[in-house]
C-alpha cells in the first residue's frame, strides 16, 4: 500500500518536471545564468592561458554542470508565487516532497542534459576519457546534487521576486566556483585553500572528473562519490525542511 | 486572530454559502479545509477523513478554485488540464475524456492549444473552474468563483455550479454576492470577524428578520419623509426614488394607518407593497450587531 503511495506521488512527481520543463527552461534568467554565464565565465577561464584539453575539459564540465543545475531551481518557487499558482499547487494532492523532489528533478535534468556539451567538445578536441563509466556516474550525481542545492538557495527569505533569488544565488555561487579547484587544481592551493575548498560540493566533482577523464585527482574516488552523495541528501532535506516552514508565507 | 473556534457541518450533496465581508475569515476556512495553511488548534473532517493528518486522502477528493489563484499563463488549457489531472492521478485516457467535455461546457475547447496568458479573466476563470472539476470531485471547494467577471461568464459559472450539484457533488462557495447565494445555496453561513454569525437556510435567515421587514409606498404628490414618524408602527423611513420605503414590525397595521395618513393629507396612493427582509439586509444586520 506504501510502495503504491510513494510510486503515485513519484509520478506526480514527473508531471510537475513536465511543467517545469515546458514553463521554466526558456525563462530569461534561466538562460542567462544557466547558459551564458558559465560559457563566458569559461572562456574568461580559457583565453590567455596555455592548457592541455585533459585540463582544460574538467573544469570547463564543473562549471557547466554547476551553473546549469542549479539555474532552474531557485526561479521556480518565487515564480508560482508571484504568478499566483503556488497555492493551486499546494491545494493538490501532492505532498512537499513530491512538489520539490519535481523541482530537483528538472534542475537535475537541465544541468545533467546541458553538461553533455562540454564532454562533446572534449571529444572534438581529442580528448580521451579514461573511466567514462565514472565520469557518467560523476555528472549524475553532480548535477543532482547542485540541483538539490538550488532549491535551498530560494528556500530563504520567502520571496515572490525571482530576480532577488537569482542575485542571491549568483552571490554563492560565483565564489564557490572561485574555491573548488576549476581555476587552480587543488594540489596547488595553499592548506587554508585546501580547507575553503573542502566545504564546496563543486570541488568533489572538479576533482572526479579529473579521476574520469585525466586518471588522477587529488582526493579518492570513493571520498568524492561519498562526499557529492551527503552533500545531495543534506541539501533535499534542509531545503524541504526550510521549504514547509516558509511556503505559507509567500501565498 | 483571522478565524475563531467556528463550527459547522455541510451535509453530502449540499450547496453551502459562506458569506461574509473583507477580512471575515472566509479565504482563511477554505484554505484551512483544503490543506493550504495549518491552523493552531481544531479538527477538520472531510468525508470521514481528517483534513488536518490525512491530507492527500481529503485533497483527492476535492476540486478547488482559490481566490487568487490563477491557471499557468504560458502553458495551452489544455497542458493546464492535464497537469492538473496528472497531480490528482487522473488515468490518461479519462482526463483526455473529461478536459475534452469541460472545455466544450465552458466553450473554451476552440481554443484548447492556445497560451493561456492571452485568455481573458472571465475565460481564465472558466478554464479554473474546469481544473477544479477534471478529476470529478466530491467536493468543490469554491472561494468567489464569479467574483469581477461579465454577467454572461457569471451565470454560465452558476448554471455549471448548480449541474454539478445536481448530479451530487457537494459544494462549498465563499461569495459577496447575496443574490448569488441567494439563488444558488441550500445553507448560509455567516462570518464576520472569525465568528460565524449566523447559519441557516436562505429563507429562515430572511424570516428570523422580521423587524427587517418592509413596506414600499408612493402617492400621487411628494410626502417628506420625516412625517412618516408620525405614523404609528414605523420604525424607520428612507426615500427610495419616486417610493418611500417603511421599516415596520407588523405590515398590516401599519398598512391601515398609511390608509388615514394619506386622507388626512389628502393624497392618493399610487402604489403600496409589503417586503420581506433580502439577504442582503440580514446580513447587513447581523455584520452590524456583531
Amino acid at each position: 500500500m506504501e510502495k503504491i503511495l510513494y510510486w503515485e506521488q513519484f509520478k506526480r512527481s514527473l508531471a510537475i518536471v513536465k511543467k517545469n520543463v515546458r514553463i521554466y527552461y526558456s525563462k530569461g534568467p534561466v538562460v542567462i545564468f544557466g547558459l551564458l554565464v558559465p560559457f563566458f565565465l569559461f572562456l574568461s577561464f580559457y583565453i590567455g592561458r596555455n592548457m592541455p584539453a585533459e585540463a582544460l575539459v574538467p573544469g570547463l564540465l564543473g562549471i557547466t554542470a554547476f551553473f546549469t543545475a542549479t539555474s532552474v531551481g531557485p526561479a521556480i518557487v518565487p515564480w508560482e508565487a508571484r504568478a499566483k499558482t503556488l497555492e493551486r499547487l499546494i491545494s493538490s494532492p501532492i505532498s512537499i516532497w513530491t512538489i520539490f523532489l519535481g523541482d530537483v528533478l528538472s534542475s537535475f535534468l537541465f544541468g545533467a542534459l546541458v553538461s553533455v556539451f562540454p564532454v562533446l567538445v572534449g571529444f572534438s578536441i581529442g580528448v580521451e576519457i579514461a573511466n567514462p563509466l565514472l565520469l557518467g556516474l560523476g555528472i549524475v550525481l553532480a548535477t543532482f546534487c547542485f540541483a538539490s542545492f538550488s532549491i535551498l538557495l530560494s528556500a530563504y527569505p520567502p520571496t515572490d521576486t525571482p530576480a532577488s533569488v537569482m542575485m542571491l544565488s549568483s552571490m554563492i555561487k560565483f565564489p564557490l566556483v572561485f574555491i573548488s579547484g576549476i581555476f587552480i587544481p587543488i594540489e596547488e592551493l595553499p592548506v587554508w585553500g585546501k580547507t575553503v575548498a573542502s566545504i564546496s560540493p563543486l570541488t568533489y566533482f572538479t576533482d572526479l572528473a579529473r579521476h574520469a577523464i585525466q586518471g588522477n585527482g587529488y582526493y579518492s574516488i570513493g571520498l568524492d562519490l561519498g562526499v557529492l552523495t551527503a552533500f545531495a541528501i543534506i541539501f533535499l532535506v534542509v531545503a524541504i525542511k526550510i521549504h514547509e516552514r516558509t511556503l505559507q508565507k509567500r501565498l | 486572530m483571522a478565524v475563531d473556534r467556528i463550527s459547522f457541518q455541510v451535509k453530502k450533496g449540499e450547496l453551502f454559502g459562506f458569506l461574509g465581508p473583507n477580512a471575515a475569515g472566509k479565504t482563511t476556512t477554505i484554505r484551512m479545509l483544503t490543506g493550504v495553511i495549518k491552523p493552531d488548534g481544531g479538527t477538520a473532517s472531510v468525508f470521514g477523513y481528517d483534513a488536518l493528518r490525512e491530507g492527500l486522502k481529503t485533497k483527492q477528493l476535492m476540486g478547488i478554485v482559490p481566490e487568487m489563484a490563477n491557471a499557468y499563463v504560458d502553458l495551452s488549457a489544455w497542458n493546464n488540464l492535464m497537469l492538473i489531472g496528472e497531480l490528482y492521478g487522473v488515468p490518461k485516457k479519462q482526463r483526455r475524456e473529461v478536459a475534452s467535455r469541460l472545455l466544450k461546457d465552458f466553450g473554451l475547447y476552440e481554443r484548447r492549444n492556445h497560451l493561456v496568458k492571452g485568455f481573458s479573466r472571465g475565460m481564465k476563470q472558466k478554464l479554473l473552474l474546469s481544473m477544479a472539476l477534471i478529476n470529478e470531485p466530491q467536493i468543490l471547494f469554491l472561494d468567489e468563483p464569479t467574483s469581477g467577471l461579465d454577467v454572461e461568464s457569471q451565470r454560465l459559472i452558476r448554471d455549471i455550479i448548480r449541474e454539478f450539484n445536481k448530479n451530487g457533488t457537494t459544494v462549498f462557495l465563499t461569495t459577496h454576492n447575496m443574490e448569488e447565494a441567494n439563488q444558488l445555496c441550500d445553507k448560509i453561513a455567516i462570518i464576520n470577524h472569525g465568528k460565524i454569525a449566523a447559519i441557516d437556510s436562505p429563507k429562515r435567515l430572511r424570516l428570523r428578520s422580521s423587524g427587517l421587514q418592509s413596506i414600499e409606498v408612493s402617492f400621487d404628490k411628494a410626502v417628506n419623509v420625516e412625517d412618516f414618524s408620525k405614523v404609528q408602527g414605523v420604525n424607520e423611513a428612507k426615500k427610495m426614488g419616486d417610493k418611500t420605503r417603511l421599516y415596520v414590525d407588523e405590515p398590516s397595521v401599519v398598512i391601515d394607518q398609511l390608509v388615514n395618513f394619506a386622507r388626512s393629507k389628502r393624497l392618493k396612493i399610487i402604489s403600496l407593497s409589503t417586503l420581506a427582509p433580502t439577504l442582503e439586509d440580514v446580513f447587513l444586520e447581523l455584520v452590524k450587531e456583531d
